[in-house]
């Protein structure tokens, strides 16, 4: 069948290129979910931070949130992963340590990472400062302490104010991960177009990228639905 | 009326001052309950009868004054913006932990069903066992008539049967003394009743309670001690009969004269 409509570029093993773009989808995810759970640690830990840190905590997490969300995230890529690598490296020498190889997914993971960290914060803290004052001061009144309410109630109540925006940062990741590919690293877009100009098949192969990066997203929307409807198990009323 | 000269008030306040930027709300008032006293605080709106319920259990920093619970002293210091801070949060919590407050609006935990809500601070606040805690939680529901609804989220119930809960959930903790602010006003008229029903049985359990509230005969029946604030001092106190119907204060007079 495939031979018949022209698709035998598309078998998973060569001379098909199908493996190449499987592979390459793989690569994604994972630099996908490094990157965005990197992003929510970074997000929790900064909205906490500029929600009670005392001035220098707060002054600093604004400079970082606003100079990411300012400048376009290709140069973000380009001056973290080239210029970090070699920071980082010229640090290690001037402290008489060996220069290491970063790895491209190490890299990838903590560039794309920052860059989400600094939308997270933003939205974590939104969801936490929308916890009603009412449900926080029936915290305090039993005897919690900070630790405590955080835990059991003003995170519980903010998860489900957050998803929204978190859902939104997850496929603007999943997409971003395409901009790895001007440093060469190997993901979807660039196994793509590695595919495309071995084969000469431009539309097909682009068309097949699109399809699952469509697919990614709407697995994933699927998915946060979920974990909405179990966060909202309160609010049954809100949801009908 | 039992002899209280060498017992210890539960809670004791003394001569607290609070402010609000310019705003002095309240301007040195006074409390004690001793063990099954109920001190009903009554006053127009803004009166600051809230306000001083709400820095027993320092959910408001007092300016300045003294709070006690069971004999223990809270310790302020002078915080940056004028008011006095917690010197130990530590003490704060174990305070908070001995006063069970209900709320004006419920504030019941959206996320947790009935009974999570009632066994939420024994558990993770006291450390009680948890199949102890849910059996006392249960039965603190079964007190107030909801036992039926203990697995269902509060969102559901009505502004009455939520009282109910947010009663049982501030009675799990085995409070020395119950802090009640304003407990019917955010009710529908017909839903007051069972609130005041639950209440006036923890009175005649003998339950240490300091309320503020709108509910005039309730207070006139059911408190040993009911204080008249009027704009931030204590304009009127004594027992009930005194103030509601022996009073020499013409502001108490009018007031309740207007409720009437």
């Amino acid at each position: 069948m495939f031979e018949s409509l022209g698709l035998e570029v598309l078998a998973y093993s060569p001379p098909g290129w199908g493996g190449t773009l499987i592979h390459g989808l793989g690569m994604t995810l994972k630099i996908a979910f490094g990157a965005y759970f990197l992003g929510l640690l970074i997000g929790l830990c900064g909205a906490l931070g500029k929600i009670y840190g005392g001035a220098t905590v707060k002054w600093s997490l604004e400079i970082y949130t606003t100079i990411i969300r300012a400048v376009p995230e290709l140069v973000l890529i380009l001056l973290l992963y080239y210029a970090g690598t070699d920071l980082l490296n010229r640090v290690l020498e001037w402290l008489g340590y060996e220069r290491v190889d970063i790895s491209g997914l190490v890299a990838g993971i903590c560039v794309l990472g920052v860059v989400q960290g600094a939308y997270s914060i933003e939205v974590i803290r939104g969801a936490i400062l929308s916890v009603s004052a009412g449900q926080i001061e029936a915290a305090k009144a039993s005897g919690m302490s900070w630790t405590l309410m955080h835990r059991r109630i003003i995170i519980p109540l903010a998860v489900p104010l957050a998803l929204p925006g978190l859902a939104n940062l997850w496929l603007i990741v999943t997409k971003d991960t395409a901009l790895l590919a001007v440093v060469g690293f190997s993901e979807l877009a660039l196994a793509t177009k590695q595919a495309a100009g071995g084969t000469k098949e431009y539309l097909l192969f682009y068309i097949a990228a699109a399809l699952l990066y469509l697919m990614v997203s709407l697995t994933s929307n699927a998915i946060f639905k979920t974990i909405e409807r179990h966060y909202r198990r309160g609010q049954a009323s809100a949801e009908a | 009326m039992p002899d209280k000269s060498n017992t210890t008030p539960t809670v004791q306040v003394s001569d607290l001052h609070k402010s609000f930027g310019n705003l002095e709300v309240l301007k040195g008032v006074s409390l004690e309950a001793y063990e099954g006293d109920i001190v009903s605080i009554i006053g127009a709106s803004g009166s600051g009868k809230s306000t001083m319920l709400r820095c027993i259990n320092v959910l408001e920093n007092p300016t300045s004054g003294t709070i006690q619970v069971n004999g223990e002293a809270l310790e302020f210091k002078r915080s940056k913006d004028g008011d006095m801070a917690p010197v130990s949060n530590r003490q704060i919590e174990r305070i908070r932990s001995q006063l069970g407050m209900v709320f004006q609006g419920f504030n019941l935990w959206e996320h947790m069903t009935v009974l999570q809500n009632v066994t939420e601070a024994p558990v993770h606040v006291q450390k009680i066992n948890k199949a102890e805690a849910i059996e006392a939680g249960e039965s603190l529901l079964k007190k107030v008539g909801l036992w039926e609804k203990r697995n269902q989220y509060p969102m559901v119930l009505s502004g009455g049967q939520q009282q109910r809960v947010a009663i049982a959930r501030a009675l799990a903790m085995n409070p020395s003394a119950l802090l009640f602010d304003e407990p019917t006003s955010a009710l529908d008229p017909e839903l007051v009743g069972e609130v005041l029903k639950v209440i006036r049985d923890l009175a005649e359990e003998g339950r240490t309670m300091i309320l503020v509230t709108h509910e005039m005969n309730f207070a006139r029946n059911v408190s040993s001690h009911v204080i008249f604030l009027d704009k931030g001092v204590i304009e009127e106190e004594g027992p009930p009969l005194k103030v509601f119907s022996q009073s020499e204060s013409e502001r108490c007079q009018k007031f309740l004269s207007e409720l009437s």
